[in-house]
Formats: structure tokens, sequence, C-alpha cells
């Protein structure tokens, strides 16, 4: 087979896997990791220039190249905060060297299974490597043995397959549809054939598929009340896969069912699938953002930051148009970058702090000033405060809806501003106030949260027009 | 196609159901994991003459993978792990028996509404197939939520599985349906594995699921 930079995204990660697997030592295996993610990273922007030929199996357009490129950034960045990270808990004793191991080849494997969801054009290979992409985390997850990670590990299991085996439900499903019109075999599985022949299916069938698929993958982008697996996830687990849950794997679920969203668009007879995308939506951003003012532990916090974003994301995509997908892909892209860059700040706060309980800390401006700003400018971001870049795309959803359903925008930006009040209140004493709790000296890079956040705020204050543009023509291929 | 096909195909599928609502009312886990390898002998018994009468050879391989390892590998193992750990012998219920057969009989009933209805143009054997399927994977998920001991629900799982192996094996012709059972059977090696090696017994004393709520993450 020839070399190509398809190949690249999916064999690098693979055979960085069994390398990092075969190899001892943290320092060595820990670089490979990174030099593995940067490979994979310049794969990809390559994606840009040239692409192969869509296949039976593999496919790159412009849609996915998208999603791509921010999973193998933010896979990056993660992997070269995962350095610091991992050294510290090496240090601390709460992770041995065995482990250690394991979790970078976990790294990799995960990277090739979100990368392959991506690159996917048949239906059933997706929903493999969703699958596998679920596997990997769940045991990263569990990785820390204690109680409170088994129990976060075994729940997220349980509720991830049961999703899993919904979504393959809803696959076979649309095979059933295809079949009559494209005849059996490989091909009424292959995404582009079976865009292209939508029309002709029954659509009857589609719509039940589709709400299979929806409670599917809507249990991984962690849709409420779908969601009950997400925030143990994100507080047992390390940091750094925290931040790739909430950053990529989400997305990665949200892609696929865009995907198959598509597929319905292109079917007259279907049911709309918007709505149904803007109701789950409504909900997760709503009772989301209630659920921040209660939460104790820091990593939670962020996690019902996620639901409620996620929930935003699905909202903007549900209502589609050229402007609604165009600040969904925005938004998508944003939050991605800034809750990446929060739980880097996360990570090391509770390292420095020695626990997620938001009653120990305070006063963090004052004991760790670089760490804590960056935080706080994370959290300024996330709550869509001008002139970062979530503003923007949060203000393109709300005037968006404003214009086509008014009542529906009165309860976004209800959910937007208790929020935002939720996560300012929580800010408040964490980073602000009379230092409390023990604190350790900070060992933290502080580059990739540092870049994230610069980026997030040029999106704000300046969006390049062949970025607009090229958005422009991603919202207009989702329709 | 001819008539007994038909027959035999919609006999198997059917008893798959019924093997199901055997399963919703066990109380005793020796007795459910038995009734699980018949739910996959069934399965494997069903996959074999898809196989046969659609000849297509490769799903015997989906048919073996039933038979060996979820009629045989996985009812052993779980045995072992039941008296290796010192499980709870007896499945606590969330409901009774009779509101979980009558809740059974109701999604049987809206999974053959719905999938009739919607089937209408495909041929009968894979309608009929799908809507089996269909009524298997919900009592599959019905048996999830009705039991609160971990081994029940994992039991609960792979029988939902196993509807999902009939569904894919009664749409003719669908591709990667190997591939895919050999992915599940991974995954449910993994959950095996999983309250093995996680020592869900050790850790939290129990496999009662309940229990393991109290030590839900939000810490006080």
């Amino acid at each position: 087979m020839r070399f190509d930079a398809l190949t690249g995204v999916l064999l690098i990660p693979a055979v960085a896997a069994a390398l990092l697997a075969a190899l001892p030592g943290y320092r060595l295996t820990a670089r490979l990791n990174v030099a593995a993610t940067a490979l994979t990273l310049v794969c990809a922007l390559s994606l840009f220039v040239r692409r192969p030929q869509p296949g039976a199996y593999l496919i790159v357009d412009d849609l996915n190249a998208t999603f791509i490129m921010l999973t193998t950034f933010v896979g990056f960045s993660t992997s070269v905060f995962s350095l610091s990270y991992i050294g510290h808990e090496l240090e601390v004793g709460r992770l041995t060297p065995p482990f250690v191991r394991f979790y970078h080849a976990m790294y990799q494997v995960l990277m090739f299974a979100m990368n392959l969801a991506l690159v996917a054009n048949n239906i059933g290979l997706m929903w493999v490597a969703i699958e596998l992409a679920t596997l990997t985390t769940v045991l990263m997850v569990g990785i820390y043995r204690t109680h409170e990670a088994l129990e976060a590990a075994w729940k997220y299991f349980i509720l991830g397959s049961v999703g899993i085996a919904l979504a393959l439900f809803g696959t076979i499903l649309v095979y059933m549809a295809a079949r009559p019109v494209v005849g059996e075999g490989l091909d009424a599985m292959v995404w582009t054939v079976l865009v292209r022949r939508a029309g002709e299916f029954d659509p009857a069938l589609l719509d039940l598929a589709f709400v299979f698929l929806l409670l599917g993958y809507g249990t991984k982008v962690g849709l409420a009340p779908l969601h009950a697996w997400l925030p143990d996830a994100h507080a047992e687990g390390p940091t750094p896969i925290s931040a790739v849950l909430s950053g990529l794997l989400l997305n990665v679920a949200l892609y696929a069912l865009l995907r198959f969203k598509m597929l319905l668009a292109a079917n007259a007879g279907a049911l709309a699938p918007g709505p149904l995308m803007v109701t789950l939506g409504l909900i997760s951003l709503v009772f989301a953002a209630f659920m921040l003012y209660r939460r104790r532990d820091i990593k939670r916090l962020f996690a019902y930051s996620s639901i409620e974003h996620m929930g935003i994301i699905t909202f903007a995509f549900g209502m589609g148009g050229p402007l609604a997908n165009f600040a969904g892909l925005l938004h998508m892209t944003m939050h991605s970058l800034a809750k990446s860059a929060i739980f880097f700040a996360v990570g090391h706060v509770a390292q420095v702090k020695g626990t997620q309980r938001i009653a120990d800390m305070g006063g963090l401006t004052e004991t760790h000033p670089t760490l804590a700003w960056g935080l706080v400018l994370g959290v300024l971001a996330i709550a869509g405060l001008p002139p970062l870049g979530i503003f923007m795309s949060e203000f393109l959803v709300v005037s968006s809806t404003f214009a086509r359903a008014p009542a529906l925008a009165i309860v976004l930006v209800f959910g937007l501003l208790v929020g935002l009040a939720g996560l300012f209140l929580r800010l408040n004493s964490i980073a602000f106030g009379e230092p409390r709790g023990p604190s350790a000296k900070a060992e933290a890079s502080y580059i990739p949260m540092f870049a994230h956040l610069v980026l997030v705020l040029a999106a704000g204050i300046y969006m390049p027009p062949a970025l607009v543009a090229w958005f422009q023509n991603v919202a207009g291929l989702l329709g | 196609m001819s008539r007994i096909d038909f027959d035999m195909a919609h006999l198997l599928a059917g008893l798959l159901v019924l093997i199901s609502f055997l399963e919703l009312y066990q109380d005793r886990l020796y007795a459910l994991l038995n009734v699980y390898a018949l739910h996959a002998l069934t399965l494997a018994a069903s996959v074999a003459w898809q196989a046969m009468v659609q000849d297509a050879p490769h799903l015997y391989v989906t048919a073996t993978i039933a038979l060996v390892f979820k009629a045989i590998v996985i009812p052993v193992a779980l045995h072992r792990i039941i008296v290796r750990l010192g499980i709870h012998r007896e499945i606590e219920k969330v409901v009774g028996v009779g509101s979980a057969m009558l809740a059974g009989m109701g999604l049987v009933a809206l999974s053959m509404v719905v999938m009739l209805r919607v089937t209408y143009g495909a041929d009968p054997l894979a309608r009929e197939d799908l809507a089996f399927a269909l009524s298997v994977v919900l009592l599959g998920l019905l048996m999830m939520v009705t039991r609160r001991n971990a081994v029940g629900q994992v039991v609960g799982f792979m029988s939902l599985e196993n509807g999902l192996v009939l569904a894919a094996t009664g749409a003719k012709g669908m591709p990667l349906v190997v591939e895919i059972s050999v992915a599940f059977s991974i995954l449910i090696a993994f959950i095996v594995i999983g309250i093995f090696l996680f020592r869900i017994r050790e850790r939290f004393d129990t496999v009662d699921v309940q229990v393991l709520d109290h030590f839900r993450g939000e810490r006080r």
C-alpha cells in the first residue's frame, strides 16, 4: 500500500501504541508519546493540501478534515501536558511504572480509535472504532484503582456499552433501509453511497434508525438525560484523559450523529432530525447549568460544564442552516480548546493542592499566580465573556436562534446565564480570597494551556478570512 | 424461500424471546447463568440456520463464536467467578416478578407494533427477525434496569447483545457481521475480566450496584 497522509493518521498511533507497550522507562516513553502525536498532527495538516480518493472504508472530506485537525492538535498538546502531569503522579506514587507504560500505550490506541472513527466511510467500521475508543477510555478512567475510580469506570462501561449497543441496532436498521435500493453487500454500508441514494430509502425505517442512533451515540456525547457516566468518568480518571474526553471524544460521537443527520436530510420523507437534537441540546444545557451550583469537586464541576456546552453545540447543529452550523462548528472548536486548557490547569491545581475538593482550595491567585490566572482566563473563556472566542460563537448561536425561533432563544439565554453565574460562584472560591488548604510548589508546563487560551482569545478578536471561509464551506456541507 | 426455511428461522427467533422471558424471572445466579447459556445456544442455532438459508458461510463463524464463547466459556467463567469471589447467590431485584413480566410483555408488544409497521415493504423473514430482535434487545435492557446485582446486569447486557447479533444476521447480506460479533465478544470478555480483575467483590465487599453507588464520587 502506498503511504499517504491518511494512512499516516492511522498508522502512526497504531505503531506508537505497540512501541510504547513494549518499551520501559517513563522518560523515553513519555517523549515518544509526544513525538508520535506531533507526527500525527503533521500528517493531519497535510490532509488539507492533498487527500486520497474516498474508498469503501475510508474517506477524507472537508467535514472530517476539520475534526481530524482538532483531534490531532488537542491530542498533541495534551500529550505535552501529560508529560509533566504523569511525571508528578509517578513521583508521588499514585501511578507505578507498569501503569504508566499501559497509560501511554492506551493513549495512542485512543488516538488511533478516534482518528479511525473520523475517517471511516463505512458505518460499521465507524461503530467498531467508537467502541474501541470507549473501551480504552474505560481502562484509563479506572487506572488509579481506587473505589471511586473503579465505580466510575464500571458505570461508564455499562452505560457506554448500552449506548454502543443501541447505536449498532440503529446501524443495522440503516443497512436494512439501504438494502432494497443499493443492493446487498458492502455498498449498503458505505456512507458516500448511502448519502447519494438516501432519497430512495424507506423513510419510516430511517426515522427509527435515527432514534436508536441518537440515543446510542447521544449517550457518548453526554446529552442529558443520558449523561450519568460523564461526571464520574471525568472526575476519577487522570486529568489528561479528562481533557481528551471532554475536548475530543464527545466531539467524535457528535460527528457520528452529524453524519447520520446528513443521511436523513437527504431523504425528503424522513422526519427532521433537527427538533430532536434541539430538544436534547436544550435539556442538557439547562440541566447542566443548574448542576454547576452544587458541585464540590473541581473536575466534576467542569465535567458538568462540558455537558452544558455539548448541549449548546447539539442545539446549534439541530437548528441547522448555514449560520447555526457555522456557530456550532466554531463553538465546538473553541470549547475543545478552552475546556482542555481548563483541565490542564485543573490537573496542576489538583496536584499542588493534593485534592480535588473545592472547599480545600482558595486564594490560588496569591499562592500560584500563573496557574491561577490561566484557570481564571479559561473559565472566563468557557463562560462566554467577550472578547474570547466562545463569546463569538455563543453570540452567533443566540442571534441566529432569535431570528428563527425566539422562544427557544429565551431558554438558551436563560441556560447560558445560569451557567455563567454558577461558574463564577465556584471560580471565586477557588481562585480568590484567603489562601486555604495545603499547597505545594507547582512544577507545571504552562505552554499547552496558554497556547490554547491564546488561540481562543485570538479567534475572539480576529478570525482570519480563510478560516471563516473554511468553516462556512463545512457549515454548507452540513445542510 | 421455502416454507420450512421461514418456519425454522421464525421458531428459533421466537424461542430467543421466550428464553429472554425465562431470564427475566430467575432469582438465583446459577440458574440465570444456565438459562443464559441456553439463550446463547439458541442464538447459535438460529445464526447457523441463517447461514444455511442465506448461503452465507461466514455466518458460521458468528455461530461458532456464539456456541463456544457465549454458551460455554462465559457461563463457565462467570460460574467460577461467583464461587471464587463468594458472591451472594440470590439476585436482588428492583421490582417484583409480576411487574417485570408485565413490563416485558409491553415491550414485546411495542417492538412488534413498531417494527412490523415500519418494515412494511421488507421481505417477511427479515421483518419478523428484526421485530423479534428488537424484543430481545428491549428485554435485555429491562433485565439490566431491574437487577441490582452486577453479574445479573452483565447477563442482561449479554442477552441484549444476542438480540443485536440476531438482527445483524437476519439482515440479509450485511457486511462486517463477523467483525462486529468479534468486537462484541471482546467487549463482553472485558466486562467479565473487569468483574474479576477489578475484584469488585474485594473492593466493595459486594457486587450489589446499590452499594457501589455509595462510593459515588461527589466527595463530602
